[in-house]
C-alpha cells in the first residue's frame, strides 16, 4: 500500500502553525516515513500533483484568494483538518469583523499612525491583486471541514498524535495539556 | 438548617446540611459541579444555566436548589454534559472570544469549561457582534467583547455602603455591563483587583498589568477546571 499523501496550506495565517508542525522534531524524520507531502509550503510543491488524502488548513478566509485555496483544497482532498485558531474561528484577523473594509483599508493606507509617504492617498487597486471579503471567515463556513485542532499555536503534541491516529486508524489520546485555545 | 440529610448525585450516596444548594452540597461531598456565574458569598441567581442538572425528570439550575432529604440528582451523564456543553459553546460564538489575545487566557473560566469538554470547535455559527471597549476609568478596562453577562462583578464589587460600582445598561440584544457613571468614580485599585478576580472571563482587566503569569504556570495551564473539587 503507498503512503497517504498529506497537503498543507496557509491562509490568514501567520505561518506559526507550520512552524508547530516543524515543531515536533525528530519525529519528523518519523513522519516521512509515514507520508508522502505533495502541495505544502514545507516541500515548496505549488500545485496538486495527485489525490490527496488529508489537507491540512491553517488560517481562516480573509481575501478570495483564500476562498479559491481553500476550495481547491476540499476538491483535491480526502479529508480536511482546520488546524489552529484561524482556520477555526478567524483568528486574530477576524478582529476586523464588524468594521467595514472601507474603513480597514484607509486606516492601514491612509490614516493609520505610522503612514506617512501615501500623500496621494492611493488605496491596493491592481486587478491583480485578491479582494479583501466583508470579514475574515472560519473555514468551516466556506467548505466542509472534518477535523478541528485548536490552539495558538496548536500544540506539536497534538498535530502528532491527530495525524498519527488518522494514519494508522488508532484512537487519539488527547492528554488535558495539548488541547489549549492560545 | 443544620439538620443533616441524604441524597444522591448520579447514584453516590452524599450528606449535607439541608438547605444548602446542590452545587455547595456536591463540592463538600468531592463532586464538581461547573458553575460560570456563581461565585462564593454572593447570593446565586442560575443566570448562566452551566450548573444544570436533572432532578425528578427535570432540569433545574443546581446553584439555586436546596438539597433535600433524599434527592436523585442527575449530573456527569451525556445528556446533561452535552447540553452544558453548547452553553459554552453558545457563549463562545456570541461575544468575540480571542484566546490567543486575552490577557485572562490561562486563567479564564470560560476557556477552562472549553478544555473541560474539550470544545475543539463550536457547532454554532460565530456571530462577531460589533462591541467596544472602555477604558475611561484610570484603574480598569471594560472590554465588552468578552463580556458573558454574568453579573458577578455587579454582585461582588460595591462601595462602603453596600452599592454596586457595575450595573446593567440597555436590554435585550444591547444588554452591556458598565462601570456607573457616577459610582464608579469610587474605584479603588483594590477594587479593580477585587472586580478582575470577580470576572470570569476577561472582560475586566486591571490596567498596566497583563500576562504576569507565563505559559504553562496559569490556572488551567495543567489542571483542568474543578480538579480543586473532584476526589
Amino acid at each position: 500500500m503507498s503512503k497517504p499523501v498529506i497537503a498543507t496550506t496557509s491562509l490568514a495565517g501567520c505561518f506559526g502553525c507550520h512552524m508547530s508542525i516543524l515543531d515536533i522534531d525528530e519525529r519528523i524524520l518519523q513522519l516521512i516515513e509515514l507520508v508522502e507531502f505533495n502541495k505544502s509550503p514545507v516541500d515548496d510543491i505549488k500545485t496538486f500533483t495527485k489525490p490527496v488524502d488529508i489537507g491540512i488548513i491553517e488560517g481562516g478566509c480573509c481575501n478570495s484568494e483564500n476562498v479559491e485555496v481553500l476550495r481547491s483544497f476540499r476538491k483535491n482532498c480526502k479529508i480536511l483538518i482546520s488546524l489552529g485558531e484561524c482556520a477555526i474561528m478567524g483568528g486574530l484577523p477576524a478582529m476586523r469583523n464588524g468594521i467595514p473594509v472601507e474603513e480597514c483599508i484607509e486606516e492601514a493606507y491612509v490614516n493609520g499612525p505610522t503612514v506617512q509617504l501615501n500623500k496621494e492617498r492611493i488605496l491596493p487597486n491592481d486587478d491583480e491583486l485578491p479582494m479583501l471579503l466583508d470579514r475574515v471567515y472560519p473555514c468551516h463556513e466556506i467548505v466542509k471541514i472534518d477535523y478541528f485542532l485548536p490552539g495558538c499555536p496548536p500544540r506539536a503534541d497534538l498535530i502528532w498524535e491527530a495525524l498519527v491516529a488518522l494514519i494508522t486508524g488508532n484512537p487519539l489520546k488527547l492528554p488535558y495539556e495539548v488541547v489549549k485555545f492560545d | 438548617m443544620s439538620e443533616l440529610i441524604k441524597f444522591r448525585i448520579d447514584g453516590t450516596e452524599c450528606m449535607a446540611e439541608s438547605g444548602t444548594y446542590i452545587v455547595e452540597a456536591a463540592r463538600q461531598n468531592g463532586i464538581y459541579i461547573p458553575t460560570l456565574c456563581n461565585m462564593p458569598g454572593v447570593k446565586p441567581k442560575g443566570a448562566c444555566r452551566i450548573c444544570t442538572v436533572r432532578i425528578n425528570g427535570r432540569m433545574m439550575t443546581s446553584c439555586t436548589t436546596p438539597v433535600t432529604q433524599g434527592m436523585e440528582i442527575e449530573s456527569n451523564s451525556e445528556t446533561i454534559n452535552e447540553l452544558r456543553k453548547s452553553i459554552v459553546e453558545l457563549l463562545f460564538v456570541s461575544g468575540n472570544h480571542f484566546c490567543p489575545a486575552c490577557e485572562k487566557s490561562g486563567n479564564c473560566e470560560l476557556q477552562a469549561l472549553g478544555y473541560y469538554y474539550q470544545m475543539m470547535v463550536p457547532r454554532f455559527p460565530y456571530d462577531f457582534p460589533q462591541k467596544g471597549v472602555d477604558a475611561s476609568s484610570p484603574y480598569l478596562i471594560k472590554d465588552q467583547n468578552r463580556c458573558i453577562m454574568c453579573k458577578r462583578c455587579i454582585k461582588a464589587v460595591r462601595d462602603d455602603q453596600g452599592r454596586p460600582l457595575f450595573a446593567f445598561r440597555n436590554r435585550g440584544n444591547h444588554l452591556e455591563v458598565v462601570l456607573d457613571e457616577e459610582l464608579g468614580k469610587q474605584m479603588t485599585p483594590e477594587l479593580a483587583e477585587a472586580a478582575m478576580a470577580a470576572c470570569p472571563v476577561g472582560s475586566i482587566l486591571v490596567k498596566e498589568k497583563g500576562f504576569a503569569q507565563p505559559i504553562g504556570k496559569r490556572k488551567f495551564d495543567n489542571k483542568p477546571i474543578g480538579s480543586d473539587v473532584a476526589v
